[in-house]
Parts: structure tokens; sequence; C-alpha cells
């Protein structure tokens, strides 16, 4: 199969086969999230079907609000108590399995990112109530760290027995004259993790930003959203918008203080890298105090260079066009020799990838540049505009699940909102191509005639393996083990397994490397023993022939 | 400094626990299911409990993982999990084809009061569950014990499910080996087959979460238990049930419901928690411990001798699961060592009254703690320094900040493989848990030597 030609007729013909496994009703929902990608000159895309609920019993590689609140968007900061209430496994399973590096100021400057805090709930607190138990586990976190901040995260069984975490919140900031703040982040609440970063940006974007008001050095002032510097992706973009002379005010949350989110409202643009897990800061922060977005990619020399015009054409200033040009010319180069040592190894081998809520889109362009062709992609909590672009925000109809997680109205800030830019020089900058609050989305990237899933199961893991045999697929730990016992290379795209930064231009060089070693790995040639390769019992002796 | 706000005073905490030595039931209930044939393990809760256990267990085993979810919403969660269940059950045997679906519940779904065991009679009366399959289930509340719990509970379940007597009694003796790696229960299958037993080992993940590379997934790999054999457990002579923490209830039940006696003791682990095994393999089994079995205690036993000097009056500070170290305590406890800080996150005031009686004639003071916390063992170190560390990969923080020679064991490690190929358990196992401390030790022995005292020769 893997030298014809994939056909519309035929990757039709192998969804039709993949969902007759399925019982009528999850057949006729999963055919709406599995999609053979059609992409004509005006980019108009097909309807997927997204963020919905997963199907109880179909194995799939999702997981809950509470992951997405703690774990992804509020894991990376180092200088808050972060305490989830609840019983002991939450806490325990989101305690430094995400990889998020982070750098504090100094050897004695706060970072507890290696600790992992919890109420650790006991049945008497399911029971009674479990908000002395908080109440207690925040006094003992004050009177043991100091910290500047200490926020609670809520767990299933909490909103079931109605303790009010805000309420023991607010009582304790008065109390200790710290920052205190709660999220009721219970795993149950929407369908997979996007519900809490919905959960996390509204609580950070309420509790924390625009609390420091200081304007800070530099000229070209930017937040960067949706970067969580796992493997040191933020270190590296650190370095290169450095180099250019741009200032980072703030990262959502790779490498992040606290501090930097309460004083982020005063950069002058927020790009974004996973728009999934954050366009709703900066849509919030847009509305609050002026400041335009645009999207971004880090991942991929030639997106990171894009991205660096795109800033620099932002700030309409010549010297830092200039200069952006200079880094990239500086860094190209060691780019290039790497490539070209990879790609004759990596060209025309093809992969999957099933991620995130950006990265499915992303990676596409590092195998792009290395000459491999993706055969399938989906999210694993994307919505639709992530796969079609935010121009169908308007048509997404709102469900039930979608309704229970609060959407804040936000308004000008009386004193802090400032435009960036007027109307008139926003239109101007979108004639000549910069594009603001827009998204394209996965789907106007790929090439006709691929695969398109979304929430992909196990069993459609497995068929893909088997119909296709890609030369690598990527998704996360839970699906690395049984793809390899398949005889194909696993990459991690959540934690990059050990490696990375595969961010930036340095980043690109790493991934370079790292699939060109897997994809060429020698390991696959030695499953077949000799003594099945060659069954036959009479020996043929060797040193005759 | 990676752990830099811990101080070395111990305040006494009620509310707070920080860098926890446990983790919650269903996580264990999860391993134990793995270790029966054609078995999907199902979590009755939200998706994420399902995706934590699995992405744990993944990383820990480096081996797939599968199981699947009731995946809870707000709605399920206000009106009862039991439709998710259903719908579940239906997909699983549909889609999936295993010969068992384990249910374990969480705190989501304890808290809510959802029905087990109602929720499985109704999926077998509306047909969902196909002729000569099953559906058995355990209830582990998050907020009750630990993963150890909770791998107790499903070998219960396990036995409430399949054990039955059909009164006519064989020589076949159950084992049920405790939270222990797949390494540990080949190991132990191994020494019973030395002995010349029949035996049946249940839970079994051996050769299914340590699976041969074949180029080929099997989604439900060679080992485990089979239903069979689940079965017949009732007609074995007598069960062993190795850790009480983890076996004794499944053994306890199969005492009740097949009358099948059980010998309850600690984990083999070491020279004298292996002897009593054997023993006890000896006298329950009817058999004499063969020539081969001797050669092992005796090899053993050359080790300790050859090595004693490096391990005498070593301060040690250890962590991990109350069955474990119980067994491991007494094992050092034999090599002269000084096990002075011991620390299990599992709540039970027996674990510290046990490690009390192994230490009490220490000739230093000894700390321990049940339901405790990594941060509380760090404070002991940083109060009363230690020369080995011992635990789970959550150990190395610790270790690298007070620069201490570090041996992984239990559960989880995150970070090196060999646990699930090399036994800790049986004479063999202890030949291999002094290969790795005499390593950490010397290694740092050799790092610290003054170069005039550095030694070619140890």
């Amino acid at each position: 199969m893997s030298d014809e030609k994939n056909t519309a007729a035929k990757l039709e013909k192998i969804k039709a086969e993949i969902l007759a496994k399925y019982p009528t009703k999850v057949a006729r929902k999963r055919a709406k999230q599995i999609l053979v990608n059609r992409n004509d000159s005006t980019g108009k895309v097909p309807e997927v079907g997204a963020n919905m609920r997963t199907v109880p019993g179909i194995i799939t590689q999702r997981g809950c609000s509470y992951a997405g609140c703690k774990g992804v968007v509020l894991g990376p900061t180092r200088d808050i108590v972060n305490i989830t209430h609840g019983p002991v496994g939450c806490a325990y399973y989101s305690w430094l399995t995400r990889r998020n590096q982070t750098r504090p100021e100094s050897d004695t400057a706060e970072n507890f990112m290696n600790y992992c805090f919890t109420t650790d709930m006991q049945d008497e607190h399911i029971v009674f109530g479990g908000e002395k138990k908080l109440k207690q586990a925040i006094q003992e976190a004050f009177d043991l760290f100091h910290p500047k901040a200490i926020s609670v995260f809520s767990t299933c069984p909490v909103g079931l027995i109605g303790d009010d975490v805000h309420a023991v919140a607010r009582e304790m900031k008065e109390k200790l004259g710290i920052n205190v703040f709660a999220f009721s982040c219970e795993g149950y609440k929407g369908v997979s993790q996007s519900a809490g970063h919905h959960i996390a940006n509204n609580g950070i974007f309420t509790h924390v930003v625009g609390l420091d008001d200081t304007i800070g050095k530099g000229k070209f002032r930017i937040n960067l959203l949706g970067e969580y510097n796992i493997g040191g992706d933020s270190f590296e973009i650190e370095r290169i918008l450095d180099a250019c002379g741009i200032s980072l005010v703030s990262t959502y949350s790779g490498n992040s203080s606290i501090d930097h989110f309460a004083n982020s409202h005063t950069a002058d643009l927020n790009a974004i890298m996973c728009h999934r897990s954050i366009n709703y800061m900066a849509e919030m922060m847009e509305s609050k105090f002026g400041i335009p977005w645009i999207k971004v990619n880090f991942i991929g020399a030639e997106s990171t260079a894009k991205s660096l015009r795109k800033i620099a054409q932002y700030f309409e200033d010549e010297e830092l066009k200039a200069k952006v040009e200079e880094v990239i010319a500086a860094e190209m180069p060691a780019v290039k020799a790497s490539l070209e040592k990879a790609k004759p190894r990596c060209e025309g081998k093809r992969a999957m990838l099933f991620v995130g809520g950006s990265r499915a889109h992303h990676y596409q362009d590092l195998f792009g540049e290395l000459g491999m062709e993706t055969l399938a992609a989906g999210y694993e909590f994307g919505h639709r505009d992530d796969y079609e672009g935010r121009r169908v925000l308007p048509s997404i109809k709102v469900d039930a699940d979608s309704r229970n997680i609060e959407e804040l109205h936000i308004t000008p800030d009386p004193k802090r909102y400032a435009p960036r830019k007027d109307e008139e020089s926003l239109k101007k900058l979108e004639s000549e191509g910069l594009a603001f609050r827009e998204y394209d989305g996965l789907m106007p990237d790929m090439k006709e005639n691929t695969l398109v899933i979304d929430d992909i199961s196990h069993f459609e893991t497995e068929k893909l393996i088997e119909m296709f045999k890609p030369d690598i697929f990527c998704a996360g730990i839970k699906e690395k083990y049984a793809i390899q016992k398949s005889g194909i290379p696993m990459k991690q795209l959540h934690s990059y397994d050990s490696g990375g930064p595969y961010a930036g231009f340095k980043g690109a060089i790493n991934f370079y490397e790292e699939i060109e070693r897997m994809v060429n790995a020698k390991i696959w040639s030695y499953i077949t023993p000799p003594w099945a390769a060659e069954p036959e019992l009479s020996a043929n002796y060797a040193w005759v022939a | 400094m990676l752990l830099r706000h811990t101080s070395a005073e111990p305040v006494e905490r009620t509310g707070l626990m920080i860098n926890p030595a446990k983790t919650c039931q269903p996580i264990g209930a999860m391993y134990a299911a793995l270790g029966l044939h054609g078995c999907l393990p199902h979590s009755h809760g939200s998706q994420g409990c399902c995706a934590y256990h699995r992405s744990a267990l993944t990383r820990h085993y480096r081996e797939p993982v599968m199981a699947a979810t009731s995946s809870f919403t707000e709605g399920a969660s206000v009106f009862g999990g039991q439709a998710n269940l259903l719908q579940a059950i239906d997909n699983i045997f549909t889609v999936y084809e295993p010969d068992v679906i384990a249910v374990h519940t969480t705190c989501l779904s304890e808290t809510i009061g959802d029905d087990l065991n109602q929720i499985a009679i109704k999926a077998k009366d509306e047909g969902k569950v196909p002729e000569g399959k099953y559906v058995i289930h355990a209830s582990t509340p998050s907020y009750v014990g630990s993963h150890v719990t909770g791998f107790a509970n499903m070998v219960q379940g396990m036995v409430k499910a399949f054990s039955e007597s059909t009164g006519k009694r064989n020589e076949t003796l159950n084992i049920i080996p405790g939270y222990v790696e797949p390494s540990d229960m080949e190991e132990i299958k191994r020494m019973a087959s030395l002995m010349g037993l029949k035996t049946i080992v249940f839970p079994d993940t051996s050769n299914v979460l340590n699976a041969p590379q074949t180029g080929k997934f099997r989604m439900y790999p060679k080992g485990g238990v089979t239903v069979a054999e689940m079965k017949a457990t009732g007609d074995s002579k007598a069960t062993i049930a190795l850790g009480p923490l983890a076996s004794d209830l499944a053994a306890r039940k199969l005492d009740t419901l097949c009358k099948v006696p059980c010998h309850t003791q600690e984990l083999p682990i070491g020279l004298q928690a292996t002897d009593r095994f054997v023993d006890t393999l000896r006298k329950v089994g009817g058999v004499s411990v063969p020539e081969s079995i001797a050669v092992e205690r005796g090899k053993l036993l050359d080790v300790m001798t050859d090595m004693q000097a490096w391990f005498y009056q070593k301060r040690v500070a250890l962590f991990g699961d109350p069955d474990s170290l119980v067994s491991l305590v007494e094992f050092l406890v034999a090599l002269d060592m000084h096990p002075v800080h011991v620390v299990t996150g599992t709540p039970g005031k027996a674990f510290e009254q046990k490690i009390r009686e192994l230490t009490a004639h220490l000739p230093v003071p000894v700390n321990v703690k049940a339901h405790g916390d990594l941060f509380l063992l760090h404070q002991w170190i940083k109060k009363e320094p230690v020369d080995l560390l011992m635990g789970n990969t959550y150990g190395k923080y610790m270790a690298r900040d007070e620069d201490l020679p570090f041996v992984r064991f239990g559960f989880p490690i995150f970070d090196r493989v060999g646990h699930s190929y090399f036994p800790t358990v049986g004479y063999m196992g202890g030949i291999r848990l002094m290969e790795k401390m005499l390593d950490a030790l010397l290694d740092r022995k050799d790092r610290d030597s003054p170069e005039e005292s550095f030694e070619l020769v140890i």
C-alpha cells in the first residue's frame, strides 16, 4: 500500500472499514470525526466533528479538565504553591511528569516546581466536607514557605460534595495577605483537557493579570502565549527573541513566574503558539487592555523565521526588521547544514501525528522541512476552529458540555485600556499580510487526500498502523509502546520522550537529528530471528556457501 | 537546589501533604487486572483517571497498558454513571473483544454511590455481556488507603468473580504474589516449580508488562492468570498470600468462599523472608526443599559474607509500600545496616509497629511513619544524615540535593530499566538488591576516596 497513491476513494473505503467495527451509534458519531481532507484553492475544508464527548469504552488519548488546568497551564509556573484539593492521585500523577523546565532568577529564588502539594482527602473529608482541611493546608503552606501566591485545584469529589474552594481562597487571601485563588477544574467538566485550559485562563486573568502596572524595559515588548517549555522549548525561543532585541514580558506559561503574569498586560503584542489552550487569554487581554494578538509558530526553522518577521512587521520598525533578518541569517547556516545531512535519509518517509491541540499542526512543518509527508493527523482535544480555522467560530454550536465552562464577559479597563494600534494601522498591516485574531487551522495546511481524525481511538490507531505502515507515528506516552510493539518508531510529541528542545533554530536541528535516528534505526531489522527467517531444519554449512 | 524550600526542622502538619509516598487505589486495581489473561481494565470515572493511571504504569513498565474509561461528564456525575458503564461494556466487548472487563471505581463514582454489582448484573440481563465473557469489579475509593489497597481490592474482586469449589480438593497451591514486579511474579513461580509444586499464581503480570518485542502488538499479551485457572483456585489445597496488605484480603475471601486455607506472610524479599516463604512452600506443599534452592540460598549467604564490611552500620533512609518495606528493613538489619528513617505513604499504624519491632535492638534511634510523605523524610535526612537512600524515582531529587547514593526500589521507577526483568524477591533477588546497594555505596567510595587510597581491588 505504501507505494500507491492515496485517493479519496481509497481513504473513504478505509474509513468505512474502520467504522464497520463499531456499534451503529458509535459509528455514526465517529464518522463525523474521521475525514478525508479536501482542500481546494479557496482554502475551504470539510466540517469536522471536534470537542465532542468521547464515547464510554472507546479507548481514548484524552485526559481531564484538571489535567488541562493544573497540569498544562499552571504547571510550568515556578513560584505559586499549587495545592491539589482531593485524594492523593491527581496531585501525584501531575507531579513532574510533563517535563516543564524552569530557570529561577537565582539559586535562592522561589521554585516549587519539584514539589507536589495535596490535601490528600480521606473518607471523613468526603463525608463531612473538606473545607477545613483545605484551609489548614493553605495555612501550613504559608507557614512553611511564605510564598507570594497559593492556588487551589479542585478534583472530582470536591465539586460533588460542594466544598466552596473559592470562598476558602477569599478567606485565606484576606487572612494571609497574599494572593490565594482557586480553580473549579473538576475532572468531569467538559469533554477533555480543553475545558481545564479555559478554566485556567479565566482564573489567571481574573486573579492575577493586571496587578502590576510597571512598564518594563525594552522597545518591543511581547507576551508569548501557549508555550509550556517542555524539554526547554521556551529557553530556545527566549534566546532567539533576545538576540532580536524583542523583550518577553511573560510567557504563558513556560519558564514563568506569577510576577510575569501580573505584569503581562503591559506588553504591546500577544503572540500565540498553542491556539487551543490559550486563545481565551489573548481575546480577553485584547478586550480589556487593547493588546492585539497574532498567531505564531516556532516549531520548524522556516516557521520560526516567519514568526519573527511577523513580530517585526507588527512593530513597523526598520531597525528591528533588519535585526531579525540578521539573526535569521546567522542561525540558518547551521540549520541548513544539519538538514543537508538528515534530509536525504528522511525524504519521502511518511508520518502520522495525533497529539495536542496544535502540535499535530505545528510539527508538520518540521516533517515538511525533512521532506517527509504527513499521511494523517488529528488533535486529542482540539475544537473545530483548530482544524478549520477561526472563520468557523460563528457557526460552532455551543453544546451542554461547553456551556458548563464559564465564559467571562470582558469590558475595556477604564484606566488601562489602550489600543496599541489604531484601527487604521491594523487595517494597513492586515492589507500587508499580517493577520490579527486569525488562525487558519490544521486542515487548510494539510494536503488533499490525507486523513484528519479527531480524538483518535486505540482501535483506529491500530488500524492505521496496519493499513499504512507509516515510518513514524507521533502521539503520547499511553500510545507509545502499542505502536512500537507493532514495529513502528514512535515519537512522543507531548513530552518529547527525553528529548528537546524542538522549538526555534536549535530545536529544529535537534528534531532533524532525532527523526533521522528514529526512521533509520537498525532495531527494526532484528525482529525476525535467523531461525525464523530460514526455518529449515537441516543445516546448510555457512562456510561452504 | 531542587528542593530548596525544605527546611531541616519538621513541624506537625495535619492539612497538607507534600511530596506523597503513595498514590491512589485505582492504579493498583488497574495493575492487578492486567495480571488476568485477556482482561481489559476499566476505570469507572472521569477520563483523566484512566489517562493518568495508564501513563504512570506505561512510564514504569515501558509497555502498552490498555484500559478503558466510562468518560464521565458533568451529567453523569449528577445523574449517576450507570448509562456510561452500560454503554462502555457494550462498546468494549464489540470493539476490543476481551474475555473479561475488570471495572474499578474512582473517587468520583464512589462519591456519587454507583453500585457496580447492580450495573454488572444489569449489563448481563440486557445481553451486553457475550456468552463466556465476564464483567468483574472492585470498589476502589481513592480517599481510602493507597494504590496497594486498590491492588488488594481488585485481587479480591477476581476471587469473588471466579473462584469456585467443585468439592474436589487437589494438590495445587494458590500463590498471591503481592504488589510486586512482573519479574518478581516470574521468580516466585520459578521457585515454586523448583520445589516441584503445581501452583496458580494470581494476579500474574509476567509476560504482560514485560512482554517481548515481536513486531506484533498484542492487545492481550500471552501472560496472565487465565479465567480457567482463577476458577480452579477454589479447589486448591491452600493459598499462600505474600504481603499482608496486598494479598491477605483475597486469600481470606478464598477461604470464606471455598474453604481454601490461607497462609499470609511477608513478601519474600531478603534472606529471612525468603526462608519463611520456602519453608511455607515445603510445609504446605508437603515437599522437601531441593538442593537447587539450597544452592541459591547459599549463594546469597556467600555474597552477604563476602561484602559484609561494606554494609556494616550504613545508615539508610527508605520509602515505599508497607509490604515491601517490612521485608526490606528485615533484610537490611540482617546485613547489619541501620535503616534509620522509614516512611510509607499508606495509612496504617501496624506498619510503624512492625518496623519498630524489627529495629528495636539497633543501637541508633529509628524514625518511622505511616501515612507520611517525602517532605518529612527529607527533613529527617537533613537533621540526621544517611549513607544511602532507597525508594522510587521521586527520591532522586533528595538524593541529588543531599548528595546521597540512591538505589531505586519500588513503584514508580520512571528513569531506569531493570525492575521488569530482574527480581528482588527470592534468594537471587536478594543478590540483586545487594548488588544494587553495593554499586551505589562503592561508586561513592571510589568517587570520594583520596587518590592515594583509591583502590583497584575492593
